[in-house]
């Protein structure tokens, strides 16, 4: 079972274990992305994320298919969440079981890392001086990641 | 000449006051056609020559045809996550 959508509701941790669990896994692997308060030295309060929504849908499931694929997992749930989020929200989610370790911890890094590339999803911070930004990943990839 | 409609989004429909527009390209026109005429607009010099463009929402090679049917749209540095 494989499966991944754009969502405009909290996201539940929760509820993804329990998607990808079976009997055949040994392993289970969890990545969550929460709103974090500071980027770039510069207080944070919310995250508003946009999307193509139609186009977002079509490459997030092109990864969670690729990723199963490339990673012999079976069972892999991704959400990523769009709309205004405040801290410590979870905007993006992605759960992936496996008989064994590794492939279910490589698999959640590799989604996520393609979901950073590849979907057309954009955040627009809210800063705590009241002034508002669109997040440019460039100057931010050449940073080491937290 | 042909008239092709372009979605714009984030930063990019900040940048052009717009979040869908017409624009006008030559015939038989390509993915940097479409991006040669969006620069030429007033602001749009600000969308990088480079600019990523999605045809019926799929990235596009600078070099892939468009048409007046596609569902065309340019992508700013995507930021997910």
């Amino acid at each position: 079972m494989i499966r991944a959508a754009l969502v405009d509701r909290v996201i539940q941790p929760a509820d993804l274990l329990a998607e990808v669990a079976t009997p055949r896994s040994g392993a289970t692997a969890l990545f969550i992305g929460t709103v974090r308060e500071t980027n770039d030295g510069r207080a944070v309060t919310a995250i508003d994320y946009a999307s193509y929504v139609a186009m977002a849908e079509g490459e997030l499931e092109r990864i969670a298919r690729e990723a199963g694929e490339k990673f012999g997992v079976d069972f892999l749930v991704v959400e990523h969440r769009v709309g205004m989020l405040q801290l410590m929200e979870t905007s993006v989610a992605i759960a992936a079981s496996h008989a064994h370790r590794g492939p279910a911890m490589d698999c959640t890094r590799w989604v996520i890392e393609e979901i950073k590339t590849r979907v057309p999803i954009w955040k627009r911070e809210h800063y705590a001086d009241g002034s508002r930004d669109w997040v440019d990943p460039a100057p931010r990839s050449e940073k080491v990641a937290p | 000449m042909a008239t092709v409609a372009v979605q714009l989004f984030a930063s990019y429909a900040d940048l052009l006051g717009q979040s869908r527009m017409t624009v006008s390209v030559p015939d038989r026109a390509t993915v940097r056609d479409l991006l040669t005429s969006v620069r030429s607009l007033p602001r749009g010099g600000g969308i990088p020559e480079t600019a990523l463009v999605a045809v019926n929402r799929r990235f596009a090679n600078a070099s892939d045809p468009i048409a007046a049917s596609d569902e065309l749209a340019l992508i700013p540095p995507v930021a997910g996550g």
